[in-house]
């Protein structure tokens, strides 16, 4: 029997409808569990004290909120210049040889391997070798080599994006090759290249494994480069295997989400201002 | 008098294909000079070897001298940045940058290093008049570029290409992505701008060459098969290449 | 071949022109006919026939507007088509003058002839001949034998100095002829106008090939 297209249509947009459904509905079935379990739990106490351990999982996620800020910014302030400098490179001046195919091909390798890899590397280097120790910067190293390929595959795209003709107009108005880069090119890709920096800051603060072998897992309140720390997603990971104190870990997990919820939100006012800006549109 | 561009026996090469066939051409200054033919036959080759835009493209080579107020833009030593501002150049596509329309004009005199803001404003609101362009924008100079409609894109890079002060006006199609409207405007444009600038100008549209140029170069296949003043190449063309192209027998 | 009904339309054009020219021959032809043989049915015709020659004119003229304004000709098809309107002009004014002579006819009517008609019909016979030739090197494009047809107008201008100043005569001898032999002289007139026209007409031809007018190979003063 065949169906006519009619009907296979609407089946099709049928099905295409149920899948998002279900997605959609999953989505808002873990968030939900998770945000009206923890929060109860929330409170300013909660957010201000330290955590003091033990089985029932005392405290706060003071230290852990702020170690989390340690993180971020330590990891962005070292991973920006070096991703978008290999972007730029790849993008506008590697010649097209068989060492940069190389090079390309070594990144988007690097892009699949399991973050926890890269948490042995960061043990194995920065936290024995280099003597860095369990450390906010150990960890943070880590973090950019793992976000490295991401940063610059997504900054590499949006600049290579930026159409021939704008470069071409620059040059044609007396710029130099590194004038069309920074004038041009750079700005024009600056919608993309945002939204690959908030995704690596978004991969931060959900990363665990690393972190875990990296930072230590000291519950005091870190006071420098060199203190060892957990984040939010290392405290929820402490909570559930360590204590039977579901609710606090259900709790700082929901502090993550509206952590995350609230970067989302910031890049989207950023890029769309920009896009205002540069296009005329929204 | 001499001429503003001289091109002679210009050969240029893609790798190993030949483009352009000793081509021997001469612009004349304060005129409006029309390159037409087919599609492929060199002419915006020709457009971009005027000021070295070819060398963008990797692999590209030109033999023969093209001389600019007498001296050869290709010998050694020759700034390529100091050549494309006396030398500009609007798109066939307009590519106005995701700036303002403010920051589209004076991109050029910035890049060249102009930082005086009192410079600036003067540079772009000159360019933005000669490019008629200043009565429908002057209120609105921090709006995006991309906000305005085709034809006053155009006439934004116009006005961006005139801001650095060129001699020369190079323009590759200008018109083909506008409306006939728009089209007639730049036209007219051109025939103001002629009077201090040079231009040249490459077309798919023989009514224009016609109507706006007064020297038209025919293009086949890599050569100059005929060049003259438009209104005589037009009524009485001298190759019988000419006449079969103008004419619509090939094409 | 791109523009092929363009192409069609020019072709079909310039076959209207020769029906025209031999519409217009014939008209000379007839008009004389008629003279010499006081066929006053036949004088009628023509001038009737006449209003035909200015519609076809017309028709032809307003195609080539047509052409002009759709296709945008250029070089050498735009001078054809503009030597076209000139050529359908002409073509008219030549009927004009043969019906300026079947006029004439019915003016004298039945009156007995003066002398008979000799080298009127020479002269007639020689425009027509022109005419044909001169239409036929038109399509051929054919600017050397353009320019020979023209030099031939001397001799019909000989054959009028020769119409006239016989008449002249008749005249002077005898003032009761004046009437009768001007009448003639109009007649000759007439043909020795219609030869002109076609000089003008191989101008048009010479233009179409070389795009120049070059009016001391054309005119004959």
């Amino acid at each position: 029997m065949r169906l006519s297209s009619r009907i296979t249509g609407r089946i099709a947009f049928g099905l295409i409808w149920a899948s998002g459904g279900v997605a959609v509905l999953a989505l808002l079935f873990i968030i939900g569990y998770v945000v009206v379990r923890g929060l109860p739990e929330i409170n300013l106490e909660f957010l201000f004290t330290l955590p003091r351990g033990g089985l029932g999982g005392e405290g706060g996620i003071s230290s852990c909120i702020v170690s989390t800020l340690w993180i971020i910014v330590v990891t962005m302030v070292l991973l920006t210049p070096l991703g978008l400098g290999a972007a730029v490179y790849l993008s506008e001046y590697a010649p097209d040889t068989r060492l940069v195919g190389f090079i390309r091909y070594g990144v988007e390798l690097l892009a699949g391997v399991p973050s926890i890899v890269f948490g042995l590397f960061g043990y194995a280097v920065f936290v024995t070798v280099l003597s860095f120790r369990f450390s906010i910067l150990s960890g943070a190293l880590t973090l950019v080599c793992l976000l490295m390929p991401y940063l610059t595959r997504t900054a590499e795209e949006a600049m290579r994006s930026v159409p021939r003709e704008q470069r071409e107009a620059a040059l044609a108005l007396g710029a130099t090759k590194w004038q069309m880069v920074a004038r041009v090119v750079i700005p024009a890709a600056m919608p993309g290249i945002l939204t690959g920096i908030i995704l690596c800051i978004g991969r931060t603060v959900s990363e665990s494994a690393p972190l875990f072998v990296t930072m230590g897992g000291s519950s005091q309140m870190p006071d420098g480069l060199m203190s060892s720390g957990r984040t939010l997603a290392v405290h929820v990971f402490y909570l559930a295997m360590e204590t039977n104190a579901l609710e606090k870990a259900l709790a700082t997990g929901t502090v993550l989400v509206v952590l995350i919820l609230l970067t989302n939100l910031f890049t989207n006012w950023i890029s769309e201002r920009l896009q205002v800006r540069m296009m005329g549109v929204s | 008098m001499d001429p503003k561009i001289r091109t002679t026996n210009v050969d240029f090469f893609y790798g190993s294909v030949q483009a352009l066939k000793q081509v021997t051409l001469d612009i004349r200054e304060h005129h409006i000079t029309a390159l037409i033919g087919p599609s492929g036959c060199g002419k915006s080759t020709y457009l971009r070897s005027l000021n070295r835009m070819n060398e963008t493209i990797a692999g590209t080579r030109l033999v023969g001298e093209v001389l600019l107020d007498g001296e050869d833009i290709y010998s050694d030593g020759v700034d390529v940045v100091e050549l494309r501002k006396r030398v500009g150049m609007v798109f066939q596509q307009p590519n106005p940058f995701p700036k303002t329309i403010y920051e589209n004009v004076i991109f050029g005199p910035r890049v060249l290093g102009e930082t005086n803001k009192e410079r600036l404003d003067y540079l772009a609101e000159r360019s933005l008049k000669a490019a008629g362009l200043w009565e429908e924008v002057k209120d609105q100079l921090s709006k995006s570029g991309l906000a305005l409609s085709g034809g006053q894109q155009q006439r934004l890079c116009i006005a961006r290409a005139l801001s650095v002060e060129p001699e020369v006006i190079l323009m590759d199609e200008p018109c083909s992505a506008l409306d006939p409207l728009s089209t007639l405007k730049i036209e007219e444009l051109m025939q103001e701008l002629k009077k201090e600038y040079t231009i040249v100008i490459v077309t798919h549209n023989m009514q224009q060459a016609a109507r706006a140029s007064e020297w038209t170069g025919f293009f086949l296949m890599g050569e100059l098969i005929e060049y003259g003043e438009t209104s005589e190449l037009f009524s009485r063309p001298q190759e019988k290449k000419t006449e079969d192209y103008i004419t619509g027998r090939f094409g | 071949m791109p523009r092929e009904s363009y192409y069609q339309h020019l072709r079909d054009l310039q076959d209207e022109v020769l029906v025209l020219g031999s519409m217009v021959e014939k008209a000379i032809a007839r008009s004389v006919t008629a003279l010499r043989e006081r066929d006053l049915d036949l004088a009628h015709r023509i001038v009737a026939e006449d209003s035909k020659i200015d519609a076809r004119s017309e028709e032809i003229e307003e195609r080539c507007v047509q052409l002009i304004v759709t296709q945008q000709p250029v070089a050498g098809d735009l001078r054809l088509i503009i030597s076209i309107v000139r050529i359908v002009d002409n073509l008219e004014r030549i009927g004009d003058h043969a019906e300026g002579i079947a006029k004439i006819a019915i003016m004298i009517g039945d009156e007995p002839s003066l002398k008979p008609l000799i080298d009127i019909p020479r002269m007639a016979e020689k425009a027509r001949d022109m005419l044909r030739r001169s239409l036929d090197a038109f399509i051929k494009r054919d600017d050397q034998a353009a320019i020979a047809i023209c030099e031939e107008d001397d001799i019909v201008d000989g054959l009028y100095d020769q119409v006239y100043h016989e008449l002249l005569m008749f005249m002077l001898e005898d003032p009761k002829t004046i009437t009768r032999a001007t009448r003639l002289i109009w007649v000759a007139h007439n043909l020795e106008r219609c030869a002109d026209r076609v000089t003008n007409i191989c101008e048009r031809t010479v233009y179409t090939v070389t795009g120049k007018v070059d009016p001391s190979k054309t005119s004959n003063y």
